[in-house]
């Protein structure tokens, strides 16, 4: 009943010629010596492509973020080369592992010193809602505390899904408006949270 | 040694003479979500207070809920570097309670999963220790051949990091053939990585200055604070669960302990090490004596123990006695003798124990993990008592904390 | 690298081996009938000793320079709320290095009242783990220096690990307890009537024993009897 192997026992030399992928340009309208397009879409290109992510590792979910960073899966290829710690110098929370009710608070005051333009990544069903902790003292999932743009579940969730997740949170990024940190639905969430 | 303070103030002065820090819970040193507060004169520190339990899961409490083949993947979460350790010291204990004896195939096999843990724990233990040091580069390159140990996990069991390896009377199917290649690769290309990773460390200028003479321990003091594994060998004291209650036919196997002499982080990081080398000398030995078992022998790879080890699926869908015993054994209609146990296993860290109390029933009565980081983090403000700043932090992560372990 | 061997312990095969018996005997000879309900449950030697004697039971197995139990394992709590005026159990597990022998000894004390002299002075590990195990049981170790929770939050309010609680967060939203077959009017499991209150002792069809495994509510140390509501 064995299975073929698949990976490196015996590798292929990858053959990166035609395999280089560039990134699309902004839909827009371009002429001699200039391109114009929606303020919004540079930006987000510009933003999705540099996010600095503030790991907030708490458990088993922080051992995979490790092995994401690693060298053999590489989060740094996706610009996210500068892990913050500081939560004042980085848009993405990346939230992996169990957040107990004891840290709930925490969560929450690093989550309110990040500055606009902010997103959150639950890694881990932990995270998301609980996982198989379903106790007394287990935060059921940090959307609790904090709005949550993407969960990413798993436990713990493989790189390729840490990375795939990190993907979706890039295509967040690159398609939000220009007022929605303003508006008056984001604002009502974040009275939802308690959060002025 | 006595702490001079450095700020003398006048008589009567409201003021403090220390500064009051808050090694908080999110910090980029910490590894795992612990809290210290330091009082600091200056750079020295006069005195620490830990906080734990931010991640407590109460996973006592949430055994005495789940069938005892359920328990398995709480041990994971325990110590999650090394998860196999955890997960087979439990199938011990139940071992142990039942009265199952396993082949000698699956303790090798056992003890060759177990030696894979032990060196991706202190794989990450001393690359980090690194990190905190400055080193960024150790940690990348070993970090390759912790997945290389991942993917013989994943032929093994299926998963990488919480494995969940493993089943009451040894392992869920015969390793494959992918899976001794994928060793075999491991065995030939490691050690020349380790070499590697001692080269950049072990004679660093940089490295020894920051790390010699940094929260040191005396033997009798890390006795009496109940440290085991690699942070009491580091102090001089050769206990090793591994020689001293011998389980999974360890005596078997020849290997020495690596022992330090003043219990420092430079002390630490070798005997982590020199556990490295041994543990591929165990896997080594190990490895051959699989080899050995021929034709029948070759596929065991569980204990005759139809009351608790699951039948194969296809066995269920045929044959009526497998059905039975697949139905009695989910829904908990074996005998599980009541009784207390106490089973401990070398884990990365020391020895993790395992005390169970069974009455009869399909759930444990009471489970108590000994949990070693627990235990030796007490003496954390010991440690660091009188050093500076960047000493705590750099005690700290030689000290393998893991807070999955820590809290529980 | 050089290996200086500081202590060797592993050399304990060579000296003549101490065995549960003399550990026995030298027991019953200090403490007399005090020390009692000798077993050797899968090979470890367990007693009872009473409460009040729990520091110089300790304090005897250190000193003895035959006995040198200079390391304490574990302690932890149980509780059996069947037993009157025995309800708290607190178990330690010592180990003799030297000899390679371990031995557990028990200190039944009442919930109404659980006192126990601390261990701190002789194991300093002793520190956290009378701390954990006031914060999961509330045993009060009289003398502890600084007896507070350690792995709960400081607001809680009682004791979880005691049985009369139940494991999950009563306050959530987000799960359905009757989907997963608890909480009152769905199917009560065997399993789940050791822990709750309020399931346990009320009458009707589904809340017998019959269905399901040898989880028969005899078997279990006192169900039902107990008053005590979660907070």
């Amino acid at each position: 009943m064995a299975r073929p192997v698949r990976f490196n026992v015996h590798p292929i030399k990858a053959d990166i010629k035609d395999n280089i992928s560039i990134v699309d340009m902004p839909e827009g309208y371009s002429g001699d010596g200039f391109f114009t397009t929606k303020l919004s879409n540079a930006v987000g290109l510009a933003r999705k492509n540099s996010l600095w992510p503030m790991p907030f590792a708490t458990s088993c979910c922080g051992i995979e973020f490790m092995a994401t960073m690693a060298s053999h899966y590489d989060l740094a290829r996706f610009g996210a080369e500068r892990l913050g710690f500081s939560p004042r110098q980085c848009d993405l929370l990346m939230v992996m592992g169990t957040i107990a009710k004891k840290m709930g608070p925490i969560v929450k005051q690093v989550y309110l010193q990040m500055a606009e333009p902010r997103w959150v990544m639950a890694v881990g069903a932990c995270a998301s809602s609980g996982g198989i902790f379903d106790t007394y003292s287990v935060l059921q999932g940090i959307d609790q505390v904090v709005p949550v743009d993407v969960y990413v579940p798993g436990c713990p969730p493989r790189p390729e899904a840490i990375l795939d997740g990190f993907i979706r949170i890039q295509d967040l990024v690159g398609k939000e408006s220009i007022r929605r940190r303003n508006s008056d639905e984001y604002k009502n969430l974040l009275q939802s949270y308690g959060i002025q | 040694m006595s702490v001079e303070q450095h700020i003398k103030l006048p008589e009567g002065s409201i003021e403090k003479t220390t500064t009051t820090l808050n090694l908080g819970p999110t910090h980029p040193a910490t590894h795992g979500v612990f809290q210290n507060i330091l009082e600091l004169d200056g750079e020295r520190i006069v005195s620490a207070e830990q906080t734990v339990g931010y991640i407590h899961r109460a996973f006592e409490k949430l055994a005495e809920r789940r069938p005892l083949y359920q328990i398995t993947t709480l041990t994971d979460r325990l110590n999650y570097c090394s998860s196999p350790i955890n997960n087979m010291g439990w199938h011990l204990t139940c071992e142990k309670l039942l009265g199952v004896k396993t082949p000698k195939r699956v303790d090798y096999l056992r003890v060759i999963i177990m030696e894979l843990a032990r060196i991706s724990d202190h794989l990450i233990c001393n690359s980090v220790v690194g990190v905190d040091s400055g080193a960024f580069t150790g940690f990348l390159y070993v970090m390759q051949y912790r997945e290389l140990i991942y993917e013989i996990y994943e032929e093994v069991c299926g998963s990488r990091l919480t494995t969940n390896m493993g089943r009451i009377g040894g392992f869920e199917r015969n390793f494959t053939n992918a899976a001794f290649e994928k060793l075999e690769k491991f065995m030939a290309e490691y050690p020349a990585v380790l070499r590697e990773f001692e080269n950049l460390f072990t004679r660093n200028r940089i490295f020894m200055e920051r790390t010699i003479g940094a929260g040191p321990i005396a033997a009798e003091r890390a006795l009496n604070y109940g440290f085991t594994g690699p942070n009491l060998r580091a102090a001089g004291v050769d206990y090793d669960v591994r020689v001293h209650s011998p389980y999974s036919s360890y005596e078997d196997f020849q290997f020495e302990i690596p022992v330090g002499s003043t219990g420092d982080c430079y002390d630490r990081f070798l005997v982590r090490n020199g556990e490295m080398w041994q543990s591929l000398k165990i896997i080594e030995q190990a490895y051959r004596k699989v080899q050995e078992f021929k034709g029948a022998e070759a596929e065991i790879y569980h204990a005759d123990a139809p009351s608790y080890y699951l039948p194969e699926k296809k066995d269920v869908y045929t044959k009526m006695e497998a059905l039975i015993w697949h139905f009695k054994i989910v829904m908990g209609e074996t005998e599980i003798p009541p009784g207390e146990v106490y089973q401990s296993v070398e884990g990365g860290n020391g020895e993790v124990g395992y005390y169970l109390i069974s009455d009869g029933g399909r759930t444990p009565y009471r489970l108590h993990f000994r949990r070693p980081c627990f235990i030796y983090y007490q003496a954390y403000s010991e440690l660091t008592k009188g050093s500076m700043l960047s000493d705590a932090i750099i005690t700290m992560s030689s000290l393998n904390l893991i807070a999955g372990e820590m809290d529980a | 690298m050089s290996i200086k061997i500081y202590y060797r312990v592993t050399e304990f095969n060579s000296v003549m081996a101490l065995t549960n018996e003399t550990i026995k005997e030298r027991l019953k000879a200090k403490f007399t009938d005090q020390v009692s309900n000798f077993e050797e449950p899968y090979g470890l030697l367990t007693f009872e000793v009473p409460k009040d004697l729990n520091l110089k039971v300790m304090q005897f197995l250190f000193d003895d320079e035959e006995l040198r139990f200079k390391f304490l394992t574990d302690l932890c709590a149980v509780h059996y709320p069947g037993q009157e005026g025995r309800e708290i159990a607190v178990v330690y597990h010592l180990h003799n290095l030297t000899d390679n022998i371990r031995l557990r000894f028990k200190v039944f004390t009442p919930i109404a009242q659980p006192d126990v002299f601390t261990a701190t002075q002789l194991y300093s590990t002793a520190n956290w783990m009378e701390r954990e195990t006031f914060d999961f049981y509330g045993v009060n170790f009289v003398g502890h220096p600084n007896l507070k929770r350690i792995l709960n939050v400081d607001e809680m309010t009682y004791f979880p690990l005691r049985k009369e609680y139940p494991l999950e967060d009563q306050t959530r939203i987000d799960k359905d307890d009757a989907m997963f077959g608890r909480g009152p009017g769905g199917v009560v499991s065997p399993i789940d009537v050791k822990v709750g209150p309020s399931v346990a002792g009320q009458a009707g069809p589904l809340n017998t024993a019959d269905h399901g495994g040898p989880t028969s509510q005899d078997t279990r140390a006192g169900q039902g009897g107990d008053e005590v509501k979660p907070q």
